[in-house]
C-alpha cells in the first residue's frame, strides 16, 4: 500500500544534510535545547568504528591496492559517492560541463576533504568594491570574525600567525614541522619570492576536549580519523550533537520538497522517500534548515513548487540555482633529482600539506582578476596502485650510483634498483583559486529527467570566461617558476591554450557555492545576512549556497561559521517569537 | 534469503508446479546444489559498503584470463621484478593473482593485454617454432631485450614495446603495493608516531635547518 508516514511530532528544526553546514546547525541549535530532526540522504557513519574503518589499512587489504575506478579518491578514501552515483543523474544544457560529487552519508563531504581550514579575509566579501566584478557581500569580515574565532576553539585548526594581508590569522594549534621537500620548498619560495607558510589544517596537534584524542601522524585524514582528531562532521558535530538527546538522525533520507503551508507561505516541514524502503514520509518542523550541499539545496528548492512559490521556495528573485561556481584548479608534478637515494624514515605527518602559498600579488599588475593559493605534495607516502607507472620516461635520464647513464626502460634487478631510487623524489603541486560568479553559470530543473525516486534531476550550465582561464595560465607559469627554483624537472608538457591551460572541469575541486546566495536586495538574492530566506523567515540555507563569492581560500571553514552565525540568529529570533 | 527458502518458494511459487512429487523436489535440489554450491554468506570487510563488497566479490569469482596466459604472465612478471638481495620476485609477491583480478575490475586492460600476450607468444613461434613459455631463458630474453628498451626498439617492435610498457607499470603496481613490495621500498608509514620533523642526520646532509 502506497502511503505517506508522518512523524507525529513537530519538531523545532528540521535540517537536510548532515555535512559542514547541516552538523553545526545540529550541534549548535540542540545544545541550545532545540528538538532536531537531521535528515541526512545516506547511511550512518561513526569513524570510530570498525565496521567502516580504513585508516591503517595496507594498500594490499584491497584487491585494486586502493585504485580509485569505484571509490574517486580510492578504495580507502572515507567518502562514499562520487561525481556518478547509480540512479541519480544530472543533465547539462548546450553540451557544458559540470561535474556534481555528492557523499551520501552522515558527514556528507567532510567525509572527503584536505581539512584545509582558511578563513576568508576582508576583501573577499567586498570583491565588487574592490575590481567591480560580480557581487558585494551584505556581511563583512567583522561580522564573521567572532563566529571564525569560536569554529577555531570548538573544532581546532592548527596554524601560524603571520599578519598577511586578507589571510586573517586564527587562533592556532601549532603546526607540525615541515617535511624535507617542504624545506625545499621553502628554499625555492624564497629564491622565486613566493611565500611558503605552514599550512592552516583542522587537525589537533593538541588534544582540545576529552571526547577527541591527538592527531597520531598516519597522513590519512582522507580515510577519517578513528580517533577523532581531524574534522569530520559526523565525528565532531553529528555524534556530539545526537549525545544531547535532542536530535532525531533520519538516515537515508532522500528529501524530496520543503512542505509549505499555502495561506502563510512558510514551511511546515519536509517530504523525503527512504532510499532503502522506498517508503514516503514526511517531517514537520517549525523551522527548515537546508544543507544539503550548494546544487542539492538549490534543487529542493525549485522542486518545492506552490501556488504560492511558483518559481519554487525562496525563488521569487529567479537566482536560485545561479552565480553557481566552484574554484579554479590547475596542477603539475616535478621530479626533484637532488632527492633521489633518500634516507628512509617515517614522514607521514598530517594528512596533506604542512605547508602552502597563499595569494600573494596584486591583481592591478596582472591580466585577470581574483588570486588562488597553491598546494603542495610529496615525500615517502605509502605505495598505492600506479606506484612506478611510467618508470620508463625516467630512468634514462639521471645517472645510476655508479655514475653511468644507462637505457630507458628496461627489466631486472637493475630496473628494481630504480624503483628503490625514485622513490620520494616526486613533487606535486595544485593551485586553487577564484573564479567570478556569473548569472549564466547554473543549476536549474531538468523539465525531462527524474531520478530513481522520482525526483526532478539537476541540469548544469556552466562556462568558464577568460578571467578563469588565464588564472589557470598564470598557475603553470608560477609552477614552472617554482620547479625551476627547486632544482626540479617538470614533468609532461605545459599545457597550452587548446586545454584552456589545464584548467579543471567545473565541479572537479568539489567546492562550488553561490546557487542561494544572500543579499540585501531581495529582487537579487534569495537570503538575506543572516542565511534567512527573504520569502519565508523559517527558511534557511546553511551550506555554500548562500556564499555571493567563493574566494581564493577552501570554503569549508566559512560554511561553519555561517551556519553557526544562522544558529545562533534562529536561536535569538525564537526566543524574541519572531519565527 | 537463504538458498534453502529461496529454493523452496521458488518450486512452490514462481514455477507454479505445488504438485512436484517430493522424491523429484529433492533430485532438482541436488542437481541445483550440484551445480551451484551453497554460495557462502558475504561477509563485508571493514571499510567497504555492502555494495561494494558484492561488487567485489562478483569480480573475483569472473574468469577472464586463460591458465595459458597467466603462465606467460607468471614468467613476464619474474622478469621484470625477479628475486634478489633485498626481496622476492614478483610472483612470490602475488603480482600474477593481482594482474588476474585487475585485468578484470579495469576492463580497458583486457584487450592490450590479451592482444600483447598474443603478440609474444606470435613472436616466439616465429623466431623460434615454440610459445614463449616452452622457449628457453635466453630465447625468452631476446625478444624482451627487443621490447623492454623504448627509446633503442625498433619501429617493427613498437606494439611489443607498448605491451612491456604496460606489463612493467602492473608488476610495478602489483609488487610494491604488497607486503614484500613495501619492505623492499623501506616505506616506514602507516603507523601511529608522533612527527618531529626530518631526522638530524638528514638536515645535515641536505645543509638545512628548521631555524
Amino acid at each position: 500500500m502506497f502511503q505517506i508516514k508522518e512523524q507525529p511530532t513537530v519538531f523545532d528544526v528540521a535540517i537536510i544534510g548532515s555535512g559542514a553546514g547541516g552538523g553545526m546547525a545540529a550541534y549548535q541549535l540542540a545544545k541550545a535545547g532545540a528538538k532536531v530532526a537531521l535528515l541526512e540522504a545516506g547511511g550512518y557513519f561513526d569513524p570510530a568504528d570498525p565496521k567502516y574503518i580504513t585508516q591503517l589499512k595496507w594498500p594490499y587489504e584491497s584487491p585494486r591496492r586502493g585504485a580509485s575506478n569505484h571509490r574517486p579518491f580510492g578504495d580507502f578514501d572515507a567518502a562514499w559517492g562520487g561525481w556518478e552515483i547509480e540512479g541519480e543523474p544530472y543533465t547539462h544544457k548546450n553540451g557544458t560541463q559540470f561535474d556534481w560529487f555528492r557523499s551520501r552519508m552522515l558527514g556528507g563531504r567532510t567525509n572527503h576533504w584536505g581539512r584545509i581550514s582558511l578563513r576568508f579575509g576582508p576583501k573577499d566579501f567586498k570583491r565588487k568594491s574592490i575590481d567591480g566584478l560580480g557581487d558585494d557581500w551584505p556581511i563583512s569580515y567583522d561580522d564573521v570574525k567572532p563566529y571564525y574565532d569560536q569554529v577555531d576553539k570548538l573544532i581546532g585548526v592548527f596554524g601560524t600567525v603571520e599578519g598577511l594581508d586578507n589571510e586573517p590569522d586564527g587562533i592556532f594549534l601549532p603546526p607540525p614541522k615541515p617535511r624535507l621537500h617542504e624545506l625545499f620548498l621553502k628554499q625555492a619560495g624564497k629564491k622565486a619570492n613566493i611565500p611558503i607558510i605552514p599550512s592552516r589544517l583542522s587537525i589537533l596537534t593538541k588534544p582540545i576536549n576529552d571526547q577527541r584524542g591527538v592527531c597520531f601522524y598516519c597522513s590519512q585524514c582522507s580515510r577519517a580519523c578513528q580517533a577523532y582528531a581531524d574534522f569530520s562532521s559526523s565525528s565532531v558535530l553529528c555524534i556530539p550533537a545526537i549525545k544531547t538527546g535532542n536530535v532525531t538522525l533520519i538516515n537515508n533520507a532522500m528529501c524530496r520538497e520543503v512542505l509549505t503551508d499555502p495561506s502563510t507561505g512558510l514551511a511546515t516541514g519536509v517530504s523525503y522517500i527512504d532510499r532503502e524502503k522506498l517508503t514516503e514520509h514526511t517531517v514537520k518542523a517549525k523551522v527548515v534548515v537546508l544543507a544539503a550541499s550548494a546544487a542539492e539545496s538549490s534543487r529542493l528548492l525549485l522542486n518545492s513548487k506552490s501556488a504560492r512559490h511558483q518559481n519554487g521556495l525562496a525563488n521569487s528573485s529567479g537566482v536560485v540555482g545561479r552565480y553557481l561556481h566552484d574554484s579554479t584548479g590547475a596542477s603539475r608534478g616535478a621530479f626533484l633529482p637532488h632527492l633521489m637515494d633518500r634516507k628512509r624514515y617515517n614522514e607521514d605527518g598530517v594528512g596533506g600539506m604542512h605547508v602552502y602559498t597563499p595569494w600573494w600579488l596584486d591583481n592591478k599588475k596582472l591580466d585577470f582578476p581574483r588570486g588562488y593559493h597553491i598546494e603542495y605534495g610529496g615525500g615517502m607516502g605509502m605505495p598505492s596502485y600506479g606506484f612506478g607507472s611510467g618508470i620508463e620516461n625516467l630512468n634514462g635520464k639521471y645517472p645510476t650510483k655508479a655514475g653511468v647513464m644507462k637505457e630507458a626502460g628496461g627489466y631486472g634487478s637493475s630496473l628494481k634498483e630504480d624503483y628503490r631510487r625514485f622513490y620520494g623524489a616526486n613533487i606535486g603541486m595544485a593551485g586553487r583559486g577564484e573564479a567570478v560568479p556569473d548569472f549564466n553559470n547554473y543549476c536549474e530543473i531538468d523539465p525531462n529527467v527524474v531520478d530513481k525516486f522520482g525526483i526532478p534531476v539537476l541540469r548544469f550550465h556552466y562556462k568558464w570566461s577568460d578571467y578563469e582561464i588565464k588564472q589557470a595560465k598564470h598557475m603553470h607559469d608560477t609552477f614552472e617558476e617554482m620547479i625551476h627554483a627547486l632544482g626540479g624537472v617538470a614533468n609532461g608538457t605545459k599545457p597550452g591554450a587548446d586545454t584552456n591551460y589545464g584548467l579543471a572541469a567545473p565541479g572537479r575541486i568539489i567546492h562550488e557555492v553561490g546557487t542561494v546566495r544572500m543579499g540585501d536586495d531581495p529582487k537579487t538574492s534569495a537570503l538575506n545576512k543572516f542565511s534567512q530566506a527573504h520569502d519565508a523567515k523559517n527558511v534557511f540555507v546553511v551550506d555554500g549556497g548562500s556564499f555571493v563569492s567563493q574566494a581564493d581560500k577552501n570554503p569549508t571553514w566559512t560554511i561553519l561559521a555561517l551556519s553557526m552565525r544562522a544558529s545562533e540568529y534562529i536561536i535569538n529570533q525564537v526566543k524574541q517569537k519572531n519565527i | 534469503m537463504k538458498r534453502r527458502d529461496s529454493l523452496k518458494s521458488l518450486t512452490l511459487s514462481s514455477l507454479g508446479i505445488a504438485a512436484l512429487s517430493p522424491q523429484v523436489a529433492l533430485a532438482e535440489q541436488r542437481d541445483l546444489e550440484t551445480q551451484n554450491p551453497p554460495e557462502t554468506p558475504l561477509k563485508i570487510p571493514g571499510g567497504r559498503t555492502k555494495e561494494e563488497a558484492i561488487r567485489d566479490a562478483k569480480i573475483a569469482k569472473e574468469k577472464f584470463l586463460t591458465v595459458a596466459e597467466l603462465a606467460t604472465i607468471k614468467v613476464l612478471v619474474d622478469i621484470i621484478i625477479p628475486a634478489d638481495a633485498t626481496s622476492a620476485s614478483a610472483s612470490q609477491a602475488g603480482v600474477v593473482e593481482f594482474i588476474d583480478f585487475i585485468v578484470k575490475d579495469m576492463p580497458q586492460h583486457q584487450t592490450p593485454l590479451r592482444g600483447g600476450l598474443r603478440w609474444l607468444e606470435k613472436e616466439s613461434i616465429t623466431r623460434f617454432g615454440k610459445g614463449f613459455t616452452l622457449a628457453t631463458k635466453a630465447q625468452q630474453i631476446q625478444i624482451i631485450d627487443d621490447i623492454a628498451y623504448p627509446q633503442k626498439a625498433k619501429p617493427i617492435h613498437s606494439q611489443g614495446v607498448a605491451f612491456f610498457n604496460m606489463m612493467r607499470n602492473l608488476t610495478a603496481s602489483g609488487f610494491y603495493t604488497s607486503k614484500i613490495g613495501i619492505a623492499d621500498l623501506g616505506y616506514k608509514g602507516n603507523t601511529p608516531n608522533v612527527w618531529e620533523g626530518v631526522p638530524e642526520d638528514v638536515l645535515k646532509q641536505y645543509g638545512l635547518s628548521y631555524d
